[in-house]
Parts: C-alpha cells; structure tokens; sequence
C-alpha cells in the first residue's frame, strides 16, 4: 500500500519552549486508511495534526529531529501551500474557519486563492455544496447557519481542493450528540464515496467509534503509547490509565466483571457479541441499587407560560413552565437553537419575556435589574475569556463585591474564603492569564459564587474540555453542591455530563419543554431522544440486549453505582 | 516581520476593524462639555497600531472609522477619516519599542507609547482633520480647529488611559509566569 | 443571536439600481464624494441632489430603512450650522466679498444675506453627499465590496481585511452583548454619576474581555486562510466579483464625466463658490 504520510523518528520541539512536544513519532498512514488520533489535551496530537497539514513548521516554528514525507516527499521541502492541496484541514472552530461572507464564497476561497476563473468556480462549489449536503444555503450568511452546517461549510471549503487527505481537529467539540453522529456519518461516506484518506482527532472515542475506524493512534505526553485496531484498545486498560473516557458500555461490561476480547467485536454496541457477558450483567443489576436523595421540596425557582421572541414573529420560547427545588442540580438540555440559552438570559433577565413570568422563592423577579438579579441568580459564562477582565486572580474574583460598594476587609474575607472552596488560594496573587482553561473556569465559578447567589446558572460548563478536565470542572461543581447545597442549573448538550451529575433534565425542543425527568429516563426514551437531538445512551442499549425488562432502571442504577465508585476516588483517583 | 503585510497582518486588520466598528457604539461622556463624548474605539485603535504596527494601524484607522460612521451614522466625512488612519500609522511607526507581544511593555513603553500617541493625536486632529475641514467644507478656521482640539484631547484622555490599561493587559497574558510561586 | 443594532444594512431587492455591479456602484459612490467634497458651486449642488434624490427613489429605498439615521445627520447638521454661527458669524461675507446685514442679533452678532447663503451650501452639500451613501449602503451586496476595491487597484490583502471585518462585525456584536451582559449581571455598569476616570475604567471591564478574546481569533483565522492557500499569487480571483454589463459601463462613464464637468464648471472662474448671485443682484456693501 501507499504510504501518503510517514513520520520516522520525528521530534519537534516549538521555538518557544524548553522540551519537545513530539518524541519519536513513528507513524505511517497510507492511502485511503480511516485512523483516528485520539489523546488527553497537551498530549500533543494538535501539534501532530499541524505537522501532518503543514502549520508545523511554516507558520509555527521549531526544531525537528527525524523525518517526516507527505507522497514520499520531505515536508520541509514541500511549502505549506503545496501541503494543503493534499492535506484539508477540518478545524475545531467552525466560525474562525469561515471567513467569507456567505457559504459559496466560503467554499469557494482556496479557488479564489488559486486565480481559478469565475464559471469554473461556481461549477465545483455546486458539485462539492452537493457532496456534503449544503446546496441549499449557498448565499446564506455564517449567522445564519447552525454549528453543524458551518462544520460542513468548511468540509466543502477544502474539499473543493480535490484533497487526498481530510484531517478533522475535533470534529465533534461544538456540535450537539445527534449533529455530532451524523458529522461522524457524513465523513464515513465522504471517505468511501470519494475514495479519501481521512484522520480525526477527537477525544471523545465512543462517538467517533460511531462508524468504523481503521486503526486508532493513542498518544500520551508526546508519545504514540499505541497504534493498533479499535478492538484491541478497548480490551485493553490504555484507555483509562492514558485519561481517556472509555465507551460507557465498555465500562459497565468490565464493572459487571466481563473480560471483553477482540473476538466479541467491542467497536459498537449493536454489533458487540454479548453471549458470554448477558448474565453477569444481569447478576450485576441485582447487585446495585439506588438510595433516594433526599432533596427538599420548597421551590426556589419558578417559570410560568413564558414566551419569548426576538423579532416578534418567530417564538424562540412558547409557554415554559418549570420549576426548581432548593438544592437541585438539573441540566436544561435540548439540540443548539432550542432556547437553552435564550431561557437562562431570561432568567438572568438579559432580555425580557413577551409573556409569562419568573419567580424566585416565590415573587416576581420582573421589576428587578440585571445587577439586582445578579445578586441571586449567577451566570457563567461558557468562555470563561468572556468574563475576565481584571488582570489579577483575587480583583477578578473581587470584581462583583467591589462593584456592590463592600468593604474592602469584608471583600478581603469573603473572596479569600471563596477561592478557599475554589481551591485556587494559593493562586491567588497570580494573573489569571497563567492560569490552564480549567482553573479559568473555576475563576469565573468563584467570582459568581462569591457574591453568595441562591442559583447559579452554567452555560456548558464542560464545552471543549477533555476528559480529565471534564472530570475536574464536573467534580468540582458536585463538591460545592453537596457542601453548600446550592442550586446549580446547567446548560448542556454533553449528555454524559446530564446522565453522571444531575438529578433531573429539562429537555427543550423548538421553544417547548418536550420532557421533564430523570436523565436516566430521558437518554433512554427513543422518540424524545430524535426529536430533542439528543443521543440515547449505549447503556439502554446494552441493557436492552441483555434483555433486561425495565432498562432505564439499569442506567439509573449504574450512574448511580459509578457516580459513588468514583466518590471512593476507585475508579481516577 | 511587524512591516511584512502577511496573513496574520491581513486578519489583524480585519478583526480590529470590526471591532473599532462595533465598539463605535460605546461611547462615554465627558459631561462637563455638552454632546462630547470619549469613544473608547481611538483607544483600540492605539493599541491595535502598536501592537501590529503601522499598516494594520492606518487600516484599522481608515476603514474602520470610514465604515462605522457609514454603518451607525450613515455618512463618511473623509475629512475626519485620514485623520484617523494618520493616528493608526504613526502610533505603528514606533510598534517595534513597545515590545507588547514580547511581555516588555515597562514603563519606559508606557511613557513612549503615550509620547507618541499624543503627537500623533496632535498631528491628526489639530492639523490634518481641521486642514482638511477648511479645504473640502470651507469652515471658518477657528470653529474646525477648536474642534480639532477638543477631539485631539478627548482622544488623548481616552487612548492615555484606556489604550495605555489595553497594552499593558495583553503584553500581561503575553508573558510567562516561571516567577510564579504558589502561597499558602 | 439575531438583532445586530446596525443601522444601515443592506437589503436584497431587485431594482435597476441594485442591478448595478459593486463595482459601478463604488465608483458612482468615490467619484461622487470628490465632486460633493471639490465643488461649493450651488447650482451643482441642486443638480446633484436632484439628481441622487431621483437615485435613490429608483433603488426603492424604504424610508423606515435610513429613518433613525436620517433623523441623527440632521441633529448633527443643525449643531454643526449653529456652530459655524457662532464661531463665525461672517465667514460668508469673507467669501463672498460683501456684507449685507438683514438685522442686529445680539452682541457683535449681526444676521447677513452672505452668512445665509453660505451656510444654506453647507447645507446643501451635506445633502448632495447623504444620498448616495444611503444608495451604496442599502444597495449593494457585502460580498461584492471586497472584490470591487480589489478592481479599483487596492491590494487583495487590503480588500480582504475588509471583507473579513464585515464578516466578523455580527460575531463581534454577539459577543459584545454577551459580555456587557454578564458583566451587568456582576454590577459593572456605566453610571453617569461616577468620576470620568472611574467611567473609563468601568468600560475596561467590557472591552477588556470584547478585545483580548478576538485577539485569540487572530491566529485560528490565520491558520484557516494559510491553510487554503490565501496569498499564494500575486493576484486573486473573487467568487462574487460581477460581470459588467452594459448599465455597467454607462453609468462607470457617466459617473465619471459628471464628476470632471462638475468639477470644471465649479472652477471655470477661478472660485469654487457661486459668486453671481450677490454681484449683480445685491445692493453693493454698506
């Protein structure tokens, strides 16, 4: 076979920094393979993709070490402009890979670039618009596009190039579970139809493994730690020690004792060979159980028939009810564009209801100021860069109380007690721009709590992390809410997020509350699922294929058994 | 490589036009001088040009203010659009000194910037802007060049403190922190 | 989300004028700048606003698209005319040479037939100008912009820098909502009461966050355009560049040639005012 891409020894270590991010790569990719590129953040795979696309060393420079041929060639030898027209790259942020006005010209950009003629031009942006589904938006504006018809705006856009290779940095980041499956859909058929080389990198293996992979490429601290077929990784333990979230299936089988082979087919769960492992999962349902949380029945917030629209013709929202108990943690779920976003500016009251109103413990919020709200009801933002503006930990988190007119010792207790809880004390004469992604979130976290809310609100408070730091923010957020017994609503479309920390998902579609339950109910009722965008878990499916009678009471009751495993610190710690 | 036009130069540019385009709806009020107001956009602008250097600067200057007084406004009085690209090219002229994407931009950056965002205010509102006022619109020369000053010490308030704060910001998130110690 | 406060903004119609290339458009719009900015000839000037007045009922504008920012020039316009009066109150009699009082206002402040005459240009010429920048911006396609500045002979990166500021603009604004959002939410506000360093400072709380974010989209947008191969020849072509038809060309030509006719019938005595009203008409000075 072909070898389109092939790294032997190769280092690589940026100008600006003391070690290499790249060690010893040893890495031969031919044509026409599908191999997904998955490891932690910092690992070092985006620098591997930039290699493999040519940013590495055109545009970031260092020093490499080694070799590195794209079609046999020295890259260094190539530019980056004659890597590009073999190697497309995807990129993670769909707007900031959009850089025209409308979606024909956006596809069109590497033609325009390339001085090809007008009518040849409009010919290939038709036939490629075509290729992914999009033809129907042509003179559409960016603003007017979803996030995952923006993801197949930039698929066309270095298609056009009659690329051999299509490189996807996190194709699934920003997009929510049903968009995400059907963007893993759409390559797998791009990739046989149109006979590509296709590499993902994503972190998020259990729906990258939606469609089949060639080969799967783990790397660890700048090393590949292993390169081998889906199946045998998922037999292995690699996954877990390298912070890598196994499919949730996969863990259930190994919780309930199975030892899984390459033989019994792992890859999906539809086609996964359960004989040898249906009756220890069953055993295993009767060993677990599920206590009841006591959670207090006063209602701290309520929403009653609101409606909402921007331009007074088309409801974003339409006759919303909820309500939400003192101490809840909840999730408000639903596909991009359902009103998740538009519901909390609501509440925060960024905008105001057209009908309908807003109670907190039981008056009506309307007559109160979006500072006077802020007092009780905090928001995170989902870009924690969105909401720093002090240059220094302690003012940032100072920054509400300062603004409130409190005294400066009482601001000196209070944020040094927040970011006590916060466990970002020790920073807290540093300037936020030291600070990981992670620890910036809980920054913003702090700077909300410290002006002691009754509710907070968050935004997708995981969105773009990986496991780890999912792990991390989540853990967090469970901690404070258990000490604090602060009611905590989170924005989501993460439905792992939903299923593992929250005791109740309201899930909106087209402005309605479509469900409002238990999650465990809501990933495992197929027709709310397709219509809210949502995923059912491959928990229900296993459950189902073990054939359990009531299998939203296993989810429930596995969530439940790991959420306290890992509270015994057994499973990351 | 500040004076190559490059493609980060290019996405420069665009992005801090429309940022000076957006942020032409902030506006804050001087208050003792009736309809005067600072416009924190002059004071990207100064940051913008000396981050990037002076044809990021003069096309931030130029473009952005020709477009968002068209946009908000609804007219383009060149007369008051070249004197903003001068600003935008002449605080660019001296991007090298500022050092702000190096972490360096120290006190001694500070007073150069701010030595040289007020000549180059000078240049722009009480000699450029005002020439330009008498020469296409024939207004009488002390009504444009009071004028002329009153924008060119708005702008130096505005660009002196708010352009001053943004360059020391961002030369802050610039720098590495191995000082850093954690405390208890 | 939807609602970007933008003012002007063009809209899709289908008129002779919209017809019309960006390219044609552009140059309609340059040439007539420099005429209305040369010229203070007031026969000029009324043809000129007949002539985009009619314009502009042929571009089907509706009023409720340029209202609020019609109401705003003609604020402006009356404090800029007051201005000139007060600063100047003769300004007229020096261009034109002469001084004829109507009455005594107050002070040293007389009201003259001159001064009218010269600030009614001014007033003129603010209109001759209004107009056409309403027609180009209601009329033509975004898109179009970049691809027709690139024709005129500006640099392919400087067009582009321009496209890309009208594609980020709406992405700016979202985010600028967003933040001034969350930042009320945590009491920064712009009160009028507080000291005017104070106020400064209170706007770094929005800004701050607006500009050190997009400063981070610098190098994704970078990477995205190096990446398909923007800058690799000297020259570009542009997607929705339009062909130029023959509407095209007349109006390119009669552009053109209004603007040099203008403009040689505005100085063909040597002042670029209108002096014949006052010499033969009005008593000699007093």
């Amino acid at each position: 076979m072909e070898s389109l891409i092939e790294f032997s020894d190769f280092t690589f270590k940026y100008r600006s920094q003391t070690e290499p991010t790249l060690y010893d790569i040893n890495l031969k990719i031919n044509r026409g393979e599908k191999i997904l590129i998955i490891g932690p953040s910092g690992s070092g795979k985006s620098t591997l993709a930039h290699c493999i696309n040519g940013l590495v060393p055109f545009s970031y420079s260092g020093e490499t070490k080694g070799d590195l041929k794209i079609k046999g060639k020295d890259h260094k030898k190539l530019g980056i402009f004659d890597i590009s027209k073999v190697v497309g790259t995807v990129l993670q942020d769909s707007d900031g890979q959009f850089v025209a006005l409308t979606v024909a010209e956006d596809i069109a950009f590497a033609l325009e670039n390339d001085i090809v003629v007008q009518s040849e031009m409009r010919e290939r942006v038709k036939k490629v618009a075509g290729q992914v589904e999009i033809e129907d938006f042509l003179s559409q504006s960016p603003t007017e596009l979803s996030g995952g018809q923006k993801q197949r705006v930039s698929m066309a856009g270095v298609m056009i190039d009659d690329v051999e290779v299509l490189l996807f940095d996190e194709p699934l980041a920003n997009l929510d579970p049903s968009t995400g499956k059907r963007a893993i859909a759409l390559i797998d058929d791009l990739k046989k139809q149109e006979d590509k080389t296709v590499i993902i990198i994503e972190h998020r293996l259990e729906d990258a493994l939606y469609k089949d992979v060639d080969r799967i490429i783990l790397i660890s601290e700048g090393r590949i730690v292993s390169d081998t077929a889906p199946a045998e990784l998922l037999c292995s333990d690699m996954l877990i020690r390298n912070g890598i979230r196994e499919p949730l299936y996969i863990t259930a089988l190994k919780h309930a004792g199975c030892v899984i082979t390459e033989e019994d087919h792992p890859e999906h769960i539809e086609t996964m060979d359960l004989s040898d492992h249906a009756h220890k999962v069953r055993d295993f349902y009767k060993t677990i159980g599920r206590k009841n949380d006591n959670i207090s029945t006063e209602t701290i917030l309520e929403v009653k028939d609101l409606s909402f629209s921007y331009d007074n013709e088309k409801p974003v929202l339409k006759d919303i009810n909820i309500a939400v108990r003192k101490g809840e943690m909840i999730a408000i779920v639903g596909k991009n564009g359902a009103g998740k976003s538009t519901l909390a500016s609501l509440i925060c009251g960024f905008n105001s209801p057209d009908k309908g109103s807003i109670l907190l413990n039981g008056s009506d919020i309307s007559p109160l100021s979006i500072k006077e709200r802020g007092e009780k009801i905090g928001l995170v933002m989902q870009n924690p860069n969105h909401m720093m503006s002090k240059p220094m930990i302690f003012d940032e988190t100072a920054l509400g109380l300062r603004t409130r007119g409190v005294s400066e010792e009482e601001i000196k207790e209070r944020v040094n007690k927040t970011l006590k809880i916060c466990g970002l004390y020790p920073f807290r004469n540093w300037p936020v721009s030291a600070l990981s992604y992670g620890q910036k979130k809980r920054v913003t976290i702090a700077s909300i709590l410290v002006m002691d809310p009754e509710i907070i609100i968050l935004d997708e408070p995981t969105a773009g992390q990986d496991y780890r730091h999912y792990t991390e923010i989540m853990e967090f957020l469970k901690g404070l809410h258990e000490e604090s017994g602060i009611t905590i609503i989170m924005i989501t479309h993460d439905m792992h997020l939903m299923l593992e920390y929250t005791d109740r998902a309201i899930v909106l579609a087209d402005g309605r509350v479509l469900m409002d339950a238990a999650p465990s109910r809501v990933l495992t009722d197929e027709e709310i699922a397709e219509r809210a965008y949502l995923k059912k878990t491959s928990l229900y499916d296993l459950a189902l294929k073990c054939d359990m009678k009531d299998p939203s009471d296993f989810v429930e009751k596995f969530i439940y058994f790991e959420r306290s495993e890992r509270a015994r610190g057994d499973l990351y710690g | 490589m500040k004076n190559r036009f490059g493609i980060r130069e290019v996405v420069a540019a665009g992005i801090g036009t429309a940022l000076f385009v957006a942020l032409t709806e902030i506006q804050i009020p001087l208050g003792f001088v009736p309809n005067t107001a600072l416009q924190p956009r002059v004071a990207l602008l100064g940051f913008m040009a000396a981050v990037f250097g002076p044809v990021v600067g003069g096309i931030v200057g130029f473009i952005g203010h020709a477009l968002g007084d068209a946009l908000f406004y609804g007219g383009v009085w060149w007369s008051w659009v070249i004197p903003e690209a001068v600003v935008g090219i002449v605080i660019g002229i001296f991007a090298k000194k500022f050092a702000i994407k190096e972490g360096d931009f120290n006190k001694k950056a500070i007073i150069t910037f701010n030595v040289v965002q007020v000549i180059a205010h000078a240049a722009a509102w009480i000699v450029v802007a005002p020439v330009l006022d008498i020469l296409i619109y024939a207004e009488p020369a002390d009504k444009v060049f009071v004028q002329g000053f009153f924008a060119f010490l708005g702008n130096i308030i505005i660009t002196g403190i708010l352009g001053s704060l943004l360059c020391y910001g961002y030369s802050m998130i610039g720098a590495r922190s191995n000082s850093l110690k954690k405390e208890d | 989300m939807a609602d970007h406060s933008r003012l002007l903004s063009y809209e899709k119609k289908d008129s002779p004028i919209h017809r019309l290339s960006g390219f044609t458009k552009l140059v309609f719009f340059l040439s007539w700048s420099v005429t209305s900015m040369l010229t203070y000839d007031t026969i000029v000037l009324i043809i000129m606003i007949v002539l985009s007045t009619v314009m502009y009922a042929v571009s089907r504008t509706k009023w409720s698209q340029v209202a609020t920012v019609f109401k705003f020039i003609l604020l402006f316009l009356s404090i800029n005319i007051l201005a000139i009066f007060f600063f100047s109150p003769y300004q007229g009699c020096d261009i034109y040479g002469q001084k004829t009082v109507i009455c005594h206002l107050f002070g040293s402040y007389y009201l003259t037939v001159e001064q009218l005459f010269y600030e009614f240009n001014i007033i003129l010429k603010y209109f001759t100008f209004v107009p056409a920048v309403f027609i180009f911006l209601v009329t033509t396609d975004p898109s179009e912009l970049a691809a027709s500045l690139n024709r005129i002979g500006v640099s392919y990166n400087i067009c582009y820098s321009l496209a890309l500021a009208l594609r980020y603009i709406p992405d700016v604004q979202d985010n600028f909502r967003n933040i001034k959002n969350s930042g009320q939410a945590r009491g920064i506000e712009m009160s009028k009461k507080a000291s005017l360093i104070n106020r400064i400072k209170e706007t770094t709380g929005i800004i701050f966050p607006l500009v050190f974010s997009s400063m981070d989209r610098i190098e994704t947008i970078s990477n995205a355009m190096e990446l398909r191969g923007f800058g690799k020849h000297k020259k570009r072509t542009w997607y929705s560049e339009r062909k130029l038809l023959k509407e095209d060309i007349l109006m390119i030509c009669a552009s053109l040639l209004f603007c040099v006719c203008a403009i040689i019938y505005t100085y063909h005595d040597g002042s670029r005012f209108y002096n014949d009203v006052f010499a033969p008409y009005f008593m000699a000075p007093r």
